[in-house]
């Protein structure tokens, strides 16, 4: 089940792995994406680190670490094309991360609560 | 100024929220700093067509000589650099306020309206421009405070303009005329602040929201936020106010020498007479020791205002710091200016310390883009 975090970002499970991006509702905040600055493979990084940089046309804004862990794959095509987070929010991933504790994403918000949070 | 309440507002800010944009403080006014369209849509929008920009914000001036006394051209040269005496009438000129010290306090736009001169200036400075004005003996100021102030930019803003008011063709850059539109008298100037052709209109604040309409009527029109009115400016490497220089910035060093002609030089027929002349003209005379200067960082990372600056991929002192800097959407790639010394050559490989690593940025002539003006 796709998770949310109170910093806009979705997780996605896949096998014992988590899929994160940010929300339609984040990039729609951010405007016009130019750069990604990506956290690399195999770092292992605690929650609420600061590991990744989203410039927009407008100004930089650090995406965090939602849960302690590894980096098992950065997306490759941000890098050429960071415009495509406006375009597909939910379909441009930013990393995998391996959790260090098993179901760690359980606590996050789902669906429905998300909503509420953007109202 | 944090309290929304005393924010200003324009007379088109109805208009601007109806249009979707996203409104915030600048310079102590609500103003639009985007639309639905982006600040990458905007900007390239105003570069294809046409923007149309509420610069309402900007003080709008007028300086009058009194009867019998000298012409307030040349009691304005007490206060700026400029060629004030040599502006035919119907013609516009930039110019700087100076403080004693040879810093920048404002720069604005001077036109010669025969009778009289109209300044626009900064928004962030009116205030403390128009008691500086006031200081004057022998002139009038008053504070134009019923009209608005747009601007119309872009490779279709001549065709667009003129439809509504067909004088408009006529114009060439830097010129300024009183135009009729639908009973309303217009002070239009060919110039702008985006590297483009365009105009700015000062119109009665009771008719601005009906001229904004019949602007946007046009297809070739999109109204365009601060957001794109800065990587414009930015890219036509144009110096901002508060940004690019400031009191602690002097003419020469923000790559302003221009704006002070021979005329007001040292030798020449009218130097100096202006706060700071000996060490504005002293420094222009000399060359300053470090000027503005483009930036062109590798890669894709912008580097913004406040980035520290190296010599060096390791170690040694700043050499200085971002002074604006961003994505340019026309470019396609991140640009910057700085002050920096002057004896760097363009193509010089420099350092930007961002986020901890020093990343390599190139020197490069400004403007970024080739402005499009109608000489």
């Amino acid at each position: 089940m796709l998770r949310y975090t109170e910093n806009h970002e979705w997780l996605r499970p896949e096998g014992d792995e988590l899929v994160v991006g940010i929300t339609d509702h984040a990039a729609e905040q951010l405007g016009d994406v130019v750069f990604i600055d990506l956290p690399e493979v195999g770092r292992e990084v605690a929650a609420g680190d600061e590991i990744v940089v989203i410039e927009s046309v407008k100004a930089a804004s650090e995406i965090t670490a939602p849960l302690a862990g590894t980096i098992t794959a950065v997306n490759d095509v941000l890098g050429t094309d960071p415009g495509s987070v406006n375009t597909d929010a939910m379909g441009a991933w930013f990393f995998r991360i391996k959790p260090a504790e098993a179901g760690a994403a359980d606590g996050f918000m789902d669906e429905a609560g998300y909503q509420a949070l953007i109202g | 100024m944090t309290d929304q309440s005393a924010l200003r507002r324009t007379p088109l800010y109805d208009l601007h929220v109806a249009q979707g944009a996203r409104m915030v403080p600048f310079a102590g006014w609500e103003m639009p700093v985007q639309y639905p369209l982006g600040v990458m849509g905007e900007h390239l929008h105003t570069r294809a067509k046409a923007g149309l920009f509420d610069v309402s914000h900007m003080g709008q001036v007028l300086v009058r000589g009194t009867p019998g006394g000298a012409p307030a051209s040349e009691i304005l040269e007490t206060l700026v650099p400029a060629d004030v005496i040599g502006l035919a009438e119907g013609r516009q000129r930039y110019g700087l306020f100076t403080s004693e010290d040879g810093g920048v306090l404002d720069d604005l736009m001077i036109a010669n309206k025969g009778d009289h001169l109209f300044l626009v200036v900064n928004a962030g400075c009116a205030d403390q421009d128009i008691a500086h004005l006031q200081t004057l003996d022998g002139v009038a100021v008053e504070v134009v405070s019923d009209r608005a102030l747009l601007a119309l930019q872009g490779p279709e803003a001549e065709a667009v303009l003129a439809r509504l008011v067909p004088g408009a063709a006529d114009m060439r850059f830097m010129d300024v005329a009183e135009l009729d539109w639908d009973g309303a008298t217009l002070w239009v100037s060919r110039s702008g602040y985006t590297g483009e052709d365009g105009f700015e209109i000062s119109v009665p604040s009771d008719r601005a929201v009906e001229l904004a309409e019949a602007l946007l009527a046009d297809e070739a029109v999109a109204l365009i936020g601060l957001g794109a009115r800065d990587s414009l400016r930015l890219e036509a490497g144009m110096p901002l106010y508060g940004h690019d220089m400031d009191l602690n910035t002097t003419p020469a060093a923000a790559g302003l020498g221009w704006s002070i002609p021979k005329a007001r030089r040292t030798g020449g027929p009218r130097a100096g007479g202006f706060p700071g002349a000996d060490k504005v003209l002293a420094e222009i005379a000399e060359g300053a020791k470090a000027i503005r200067r483009g930036l062109r960082p590798e890669g894709r990372a912008p580097i913004r205002e406040g980035v520290p600056l190296f010599a060096a991929e390791t170690g040694g002192e700043s050499i200085g710091t971002v002074q604006s800097g961003g994505f340019g959407p026309t470019v396609g790639a991140p640009i910057a200016s700085a002050i920096l010394p002057a004896d760097l050559a363009d193509g010089t490989t420099i350092y930007a310390e961002l986020r901890g690593k020093r990343v390599p940025v190139t020197i490069a002539p400004m403007p970024f883009v080739k402005p499009s003006y109608k000489r």
